[in-house]
């Protein structure tokens, strides 16, 4: 562990043989990469790497970020999740320098870096296009950022090596960037990116501009890579799926506001909001008003379907009116139905209503349910069987039912 | 079947390829038949005739006859072009006062063009507009305004005067500074417009880029933005630097008479002393000087072509 004090826009020039990519990663908790990261000043336990404070940028009369606070943890992969035009790429490109907070501070390791210029910082992008040297090969696209740190030739030779091997792309090197795939050049980019080894990588849309089969197996590598590694990673994406694969955390920004920084399941699970509940996935809301309360059940009575029963002890009761949230793959279906007593309170919410549209994705099934009431209620079915001789046909009367653990109260 | 697509095809072809055409009969027609005739008049002698040089064949003369004329082609207009250093001095002023304005049209031009690339969208058509505007005047009366300008009484020295940078008029005419002005002047907007056009495409994430990977703004221009920019320099050296090699009314206007530029020599040569040979040889040579430029253009252009 270095003693030195940290140095903003320092480049490690330690040497780090898990960087290879033959080399077996060891087995490595996630809870504690941190001490792989870059440069290592002496550790302070209460400073998180990277703190956002009340930043605050506009444009015109735009408030592009509108007061976003978020810590985040050396050696964590966050997400930065929302719709195009939330503030989430603003908010990025304040981390790398581009833009600067009118309001604000950013903390690194405790030292503000709001002002400080882009090419000073120990913070490194990937940008969505890339943005590869179109006049330079693979290999002087990778030692662009270490000639700028004044680092040895046979040192930046083996740094290069290194970063090749990472994301294989041997024997690519004297290409120039319109001689590769699109994927290549997505390699090209992040050896690129982390070849100086910063303490934070900033990926805007990396695999955006990749198919669906290749943007997958990117992902994985991405988490591997981050893993072995150990470094920060801060990911902007606009795909929900790709956040909550890799990562850790994910902070969902609307209209320049962090509006919820939860994991992956707790995101999904139990959303902060309505906007959130219908952001991440799939999900069937009905309003309504909590009529009674009882010990850890509420009931809330809804216009489209009536009483609904669920389980939510922490809801206050003051605000009546709520949106209750149930995700398709917890609607389960049945041609009777459970039979609501004491024994089964599983079934306690039961939907009579008709199939009105199935839709086969193979491994699942999604049904669409017209109840009575003419609303329609969707149901997500595993296909666990080949031959599924139960299947629901179109016009076929049947019930949805679902627990009251498996819904969630949301304020609207 | 195939025959009505065949057919089809060609209907379709037609047009594409008489429109293919189009440029080589023009370059026929307005380049290589008058080149033929200068080629002609600059192999021939002078005379005091009219026109003013005796023709070395004559095409109606029959087959034999033009045998006989072409056995007595004389290359003495061309020897002259060597020995007398008139010539060889004007050809040396004309490359290199063609180097210098270009040097300061690229000096003052990249800073303009770039400046407008960075520009927002909606202020660069306005920037734009106001490179061009000065076409809409007729070159002669803006050359004639800079005079007016240079004069001893001129607004230039005027404004030197009232700002007590200078104590007495500065004489601006008739000398080589007038001249640069007034070539850096008229030759600005050829400079601007292929840096600009070859700026403005460019990705701005490759500047941050750079500078995301420690570059500081030095070296972004140096070793990003310069180097990609370098098609739309060729292109604007190039669209400057041939018709400086040729320019006869600027140095003819604004410069002194004691040093010539190859255009107030040629035009010397056939206005004032009548020697249509000797202004045909002086004009072949210069073209020949400058092919070696339109040629590199050329192939600059065309690398640029396939890169895209």
């Amino acid at each position: 562990m270095a003693e030195e004090a940290p140095r903003i826009g320092a480049v490690s020039e330690r040497a780090e043989p898990e960087l290879q990519a033959v080399a077996p990663s060891k087995p490595q908790s996630p809870a504690a990469p941190s001490e792989k990261a870059g440069p290592q000043p002496r550790p302070q336990p209460n400073v998180p790497l990277l703190r956002i404070e009340g930043v605050v940028k506009t444009f015109g009369s735009f408030r592009a970020v509108d007061g976003v606070s978020l810590d985040i943890a050396a050696g964590e992969f966050f997400a930065l999740l929302g719709p195009s035009g939330c503030g989430k790429t603003t908010l990025l490109r304040m981390l790398a320098g581009f833009e600067t907070p009118d309001e604000g501070s950013i903390l690194l390791r405790g030292m503000d870096i709001g002002q400080v210029m882009p090419h000073e910082r120990p913070i490194n992008m990937m940008f969505q296009n890339y943005a590869l040297f179109p006049h330079l090969n693979v290999r002087d696209n990778i030692a662009f950022g270490l000639r700028r740190a004044g680092m040895a030739r046979e040192q930046i030779d083996r740094r290069v090596a290194e970063m090749v091997a990472l994301v294989k792309l041997g024997g690519l090197e004297k290409r120039k960037p319109d001689q590769l795939s699109g994927g290549q050049r997505q390699r090209v980019a992040l050896a690129r990116s982390l070849a100086r080894r910063p303490q934070v990588l900033l990926l805007d849309e990396p695999l955006a501009a990749l198919d669906k089969k290749l943007r997958e197996s990117t992902q994985l590598e991405l988490m591997e890579l981050q893993r072995r590694l150990g470094m920060t990673f801060i990911i902007v994406t606009h795909d929900q799926e790709e956040a909550m694969t890799v990562a850790s955390r994910i902070g969902v920004m609307d209209a320049g506001r962090l509006d919820q920084v939860a994991t992956p399941r707790e995101l999904y699970e139990a959303p902060a909001s309505r906007w959130i509940a219908e952001f991440i996935g799939e999900v069937n809301l009905f309003d309504g008003e909590i009529a009674s309360r009882e010990p850890n059940r509420l009931t809330i009575s809804t216009r489209e379907v009536g009483a609904i029963v669920v389980a939510e002890p922490r809801h206050p009761v003051t605000r009546t009116m709520v949106s209750v949230a149930i995700r398709p793959e917890k609607v389960k279906l049945s041609r009777r139905g459970p039979v609501a007593d004491a024994s089964n309170s599983q079934a306690i919410n039961r939907l009579e209503g008709v199939v009105c549209d199935v839709s086969y994705l193979g491994g699942l099934t999604v049904y669409k349910v017209k109840l009575d009431s003419g609303t329609i209620v969707r149901s997500t079915i595993a296909n666990t069987a080949r031959i599924d001789i139960d299947a629901y046909g179109l016009g076929q009367r049947v019930v949805a039912w679902f627990a009251p653990d498996d819904c969630m109260v949301l304020q609207q | 079947m195939s025959g009505r697509r065949i057919s089809t095809r060609r209907i379709f072809a037609r047009p594409a390829r008489f429109a293919a055409i189009v440029p080589y009969v023009w370059m026929v027609l307005f380049f290589l038949v008058p080149f033929g005739f200068v080629l002609k008049i600059s192999l021939s002698q002078t005379a005091i005739a009219r026109p003013p040089y005796i023709p070395v064949f004559d095409l109606t003369a029959g087959a034999a006859a033009l045998k006989a004329a072409f056995a007595s082609l004389s290359i003495d207009n061309f020897r002259l072009l060597v020995s007398d250093n008139l010539y060889v001095l004007s050809y040396l002023r004309s490359v290199v006062v063609a180097l210098i304005s270009t040097s300061i049209l690229l000096l003052i031009g990249y800073p303009i063009a770039y400046g407008m690339a960075r520009l927002p969208k909606r202020w660069q058509g306005v920037a734009m507009m106001l490179v061009i505007v000065p076409f809409w005047t007729s070159f002669l009366i803006r050359i004639y305004a800079w005079i007016n300008i240079l004069q001893h009484d001129g607004l230039l020295n005027r404004v030197l005067l009232m700002l007590h940078l200078v104590s007495q008029p500065v004489v601006w005419l008739s000398t080589d500074s007038a001249m640069y002005i007034g070539i850096v002047y008229s030759y600005l907007p050829f400079m601007i417009l292929p840096l600009y056009a070859t700026l403005s495409k460019m990705d701005t994430a490759l500047e941050e880029a750079a500078a995301d990977l420690g570059a500081g703004p030095g070296k972004v221009f140096w070793l990003v933005t310069f180097p990609l920019s370098l098609p739309g320099v060729g292109a604007g050296v190039l669209l400057c630097f041939i018709p400086i090699v040729g320019e006869f009314v600027i140095p003819d206007l604004l410069a002194g008479s004691n040093s010539l530029m190859i255009g107030q020599t040629l035009w010397l040569e056939f206005f004032m002393n009548k020697d249509w040979p000797v202004a045909s040889a002086c004009a072949i040579a210069l073209l020949v000087l400058l092919i070696a430029p339109l040629l590199l253009y050329d192939r600059l252009q065309r690398r640029q072509l396939e890169a895209q």
